[in-house]
């Protein structure tokens, strides 16, 4: 290339100071979320293990767990990669500088502590995956604002002619946030110096108004927001062109055109009106296509580079998240059916849905990501160790499979002992018995947790060994090594 | 920035010629199994908006061909199914207990009820089964406290056991020896000597002897002279093997000392008259009824 092209096209000076911190905060508190959640896992299976206090029950533990590897891991992880994705692609500098900068990381960590130390106190809405009262509530709205003017400041001011799809996703992802925090979390405060508010809404409405904003937290922060990552993240490991660009523009706009009417399957079978729930469940089975186009452009980015996976772990990751994604987003639509539905609903079978998604998807593609990132982040010339990173790999995947085969057998069980009848006319078991037949699959699932978590802690070590630039002697071809080896601009 | 299509060497599919940090995108067709696989789920909603409620309208919504509504398709499943209870309940209801148990089709059918009942609202304590817990009787063998035939195990059932707001509930209070002070804490020791000697466990035989004449004198009344018990006041079989609060010498202290009294309530009110009865015949059926 020419000297003048290339010098057109010197890179400036990113804004890698955010990104450093965001990618620190998603693995710390990745780990809190995982042990949490393995913990309340073996509260379910031996319920001695709920502690003497108030804090110490599922009940309290469980919003800590949800939120910590929703919004503290899921959010930073996003927060790091979006921030590092949207300069790079822009080839700018973040939009506002390092200061708003510092408020966006520092506000959003303030929004984790608020909400987590409400949840063991006992201050929630009620609302899943919305328990922040309102305080904590108005609070993210601000720090959201502000991270969309700065991302989309970012793209505005960009010095390439068009905005990468990874971006479109990210927007996507943060536009939606805000709208469904936004109406999800109208109240009234019972007083100005108290936790307590009131929902605006009532009865099915308000309901509704959850529901909406609860699938569309799985749509737009664990579905559109990962699905950026997928697209910076897998061409880049994979050292290929994304698979079709025409692919990712239909996907793209039959995903967050349907996603948004999907919310009502949460609620078949109750005070829901009829037609409501058939509206939500054909636009749910209408999404299947579009989701799995997302997986089409991600696993066909490889064709070429399928040999890498046989010695690039931090590929693997990527690829398989993809997988995992194929396989839960052909999950949901199904689930969604309300025959199906019938069966599935209120029992574990949905837990393993959302942990196919959440440890399958969501995390191994932030565990691909954070591969990939700490090394460029801290000037590393590559990870730590590429072997602790198959060990990760397997361990976690092992974890993964006892978790989700064990939910999907305990949550099939249990939907069928309620509702088997004898010739008489009675139930065949009672709920307690459906607890009794539960328990194997519980010890199962939380070993599975504990798998994980394992892996997750090899990760910690081998990243925070590669924060020092250290480098274990391990034997790879240099052929091998791909965008295991940090490119340095000459 | 120029745009610049180039080939990809693998696939031979021209790039757009966009390129953002190195990545760049082929332009490759949508795949038509995936775009016929769209339409055949967008097809499918269609048919489910044809036949099915689906659709708002300004002051009301679609109906669905086939008139389908959620609300009395239940209502018509709950009728059948109550209806088919119905000429069983009827015959319950109107039936005592024996005659319950004297009719072959109508006790199968009241101990599956019973069953479904009992797991319910008794296992919690009583266990599955009604095989017992530490504090509360097992309720399938035949040491029964207030006793075990079909009008006792009803009269319990329906009334409880040291249930306050039932005036008719059965009724008894051990007095706490230990805590109220009438008996020293060596006597007490002699005492739960030969209440062990009852059951041939003895280890002390001297002292089993002085808990002898207290135990005449203080605990006969109720557990009779033969420490075999007396259901009249609920008092347990001392004899046996079985053991409420426990058989170890410390616990039968602790019961002298300061007696625990369980509770449960009375279930009069609480369930339906046919079910009390299927309940009681389901316990009398469970292995130790009389």
């Amino acid at each position: 290339m020419a000297e003048a092209s290339a010098s057109a096209r010197a890179l400036p000076a990113y804004d890698e100071d955010v990104v450093r911190w965001f990618a620190l905060a998603a693995i710390f508190w990745g780990i809190v979320g995982f042990l949490v959640g393995t913990f309340i896992a073996f509260q379910l299976a031996y319920p001695w293990l709920n502690l003497p206090v108030e804090w110490g029950t599922f009940g309290r533990l469980r919003p800590v767990h949800t939120s910590a590897v929703i919004f503290a891991f899921g959010g930073n992880v996003l927060l790091a990669t979006s921030l590092y994705v949207v300069q790079r692609t822009c080839r700018v500098p973040l939009f506002g500088g390092p200061a708003l900068a510092a408020f966006l990381f520092w506000g959003y960590q303030l929004f984790i502590v608020l909400a987590a130390s409400g949840y063991v106190l006992g201050i929630t809405q009620g609302r899943e995956y919305a328990e922040p009262e309102w305080y904590v509530d108005l609070w993210l709205t601000l720090v959201w604002v502000v991270y969309l003017v700065i991302f989309l400041g970012t793209i505005l001011t960009r010095r390439e002619s068009h905005i990468y799809v990874a971006n479109w996703f990210y927007l996507a992802f943060i536009l939606t946030i805000a709208v469904l925090h936004i109406f999800n979390n109208l109240a009234i405060p019972v007083s100005f110096f108290g936790a307590k508010s009131y929902s605006l809404f009532a009865g099915v409405q308000d309901a509704l108004t959850q529901w909406w904003y609860g699938h569309n937290a799985v749509g737009f922060f664990l579905t559109a927001g990962f699905l950026g990552i997928m697209y910076y993240f897998v061409p880049k490991q994979a050292e290929r062109p994304v698979y079709s660009y025409r692919l990712s523009i239909v996907h793209f706009w039959a995903l967050i055109f349907l996603y948004i009417w999907a919310g009502p399957h949460h609620l078949h079978y109750t005070a829901l009106p009829d037609w409501a729930q058939v509206l939500g469940m054909t636009f749910s089975v209408m999404l299947w296509m579009p989701s799995w186009g997302g997986m089409i452009n991600g696993l066909m980015t490889l064709s070429g580079a399928w040999d890498k996976l046989r010695w690039d772990p931090v590929l693997r990751f990527l690829v398989v998240s993809v997988a995992f994604y194929g396989m839960s987003t052909f999950e949901g639509p199904l689930m969604s059916v309300r025959q199906v539905n019938a069966l599935s609903h209120y029992t574990d079978w949905t837990v393993g849905h959302v942990h196919s998604g959440a440890l399958g998807w969501v995390a191994f593609v932030s565990f691909g990501a954070l591969y990939y990132l700490v090394p460029r982040l801290w000037k590393a010339d590559r990870l730590y160790s590429i072997r602790l990173v198959e060990w990760h790999f397997w361990i976690a995947t092992l974890g993964i499979v006892l978790y989700i085969t064990a939910m999907w057998v305990s949550g099939i069980m249990q939907g069928l002992m309620w509702r088997t009848y004898d010739h008489l006319g009675f139930l065949q078991f009672s709920f307690v018995e459906t607890v009794e037949a539960m328990h194997p699959f519980y010890v199962v699932r939380a070993l599975g947790g504990v798998l994980f978590t394992a892996g997750a802690l090899i990760m910690a070590y081998n990243l925070w060994r590669t924060m020092r630039r250290e480098v274990r002697e391990e034997e790879w071809l240099p052929s091998q090594l791909g965008a295991l080896r940090v490119a340095r601009p000459a | 920035m120029p745009t610049k299509i180039e080939k990809d060497a693998v696939t031979g599919t021209p790039t757009t010629g966009h390129e953002w940090d190195g990545i760049k995108e082929l332009d490759t067709p949508l795949p038509k199994w995936w775009v016929y696989l769209f339409y055949a789920t967008i097809l499918w909603s269609v048919v489910w908006w044809v036949l099915y409620p689906s659709w708002p309208t300004l002051r009301d919504h679609t109906r669905g061909i086939l008139g389908h509504d959620q609300r009395s398709a239940l209502e018509q499943q709950l009728a059948a199914a109550r209806a088919a209870q119905a000429r069983w309940l009827e015959r319950i209801a109107a039936a005592d207990t024996a005659a319950i148990e004297a009719d072959p089709e109508l006790l199968a059918y009241a101990v599956r009820g019973g069953e479904a009942a009992f797991k319910d609202n008794c296992a919690p304590c009583h266990g599955l089964g009604g095989a017992g817990q530490l504090s509360y009787p097992s309720l399938a063998d035949d040491d029964w406290l207030w006793g075990g035939s079909l009008g006792d195990i009803e009269t319990t059932i329906r009334h409880g056991i040291r249930y306050a707001s039932d005036p008719e509930t059965r009724e008894s209070r051990m007095p706490a020896f230990g805590a109220e002070g009438l008996l020293e804490p060596a006597q007490i020791g002699d005492v739960v000597q030969y209440v062990l000697s009852l059951s041939g466990r003895a280890s002390d035989a001297e002292a089993a002897g002085r808990g002898q004449t207290i135990f005449v004198e203080q605990c006969a009344a109720c557990h009779g002279e033969d420490g075999r018990g007396m259901r009249e006041t609920g008092a347990p079989n001392l004899t046996d093997a079985i053991w409420l609060y426990g058989g170890e010498p410390e616990q039968i202290r602790a019961q002298i000392e300061r007696p625990r009294h369980g509770v449960m309530p009375a279930w009069s009110g609480r369930l339906k008259d046919e079910v009390i009865k299927m309940v009681t015949v389901y316990v009398h059926n469970l292995g130790g009824g009389e």
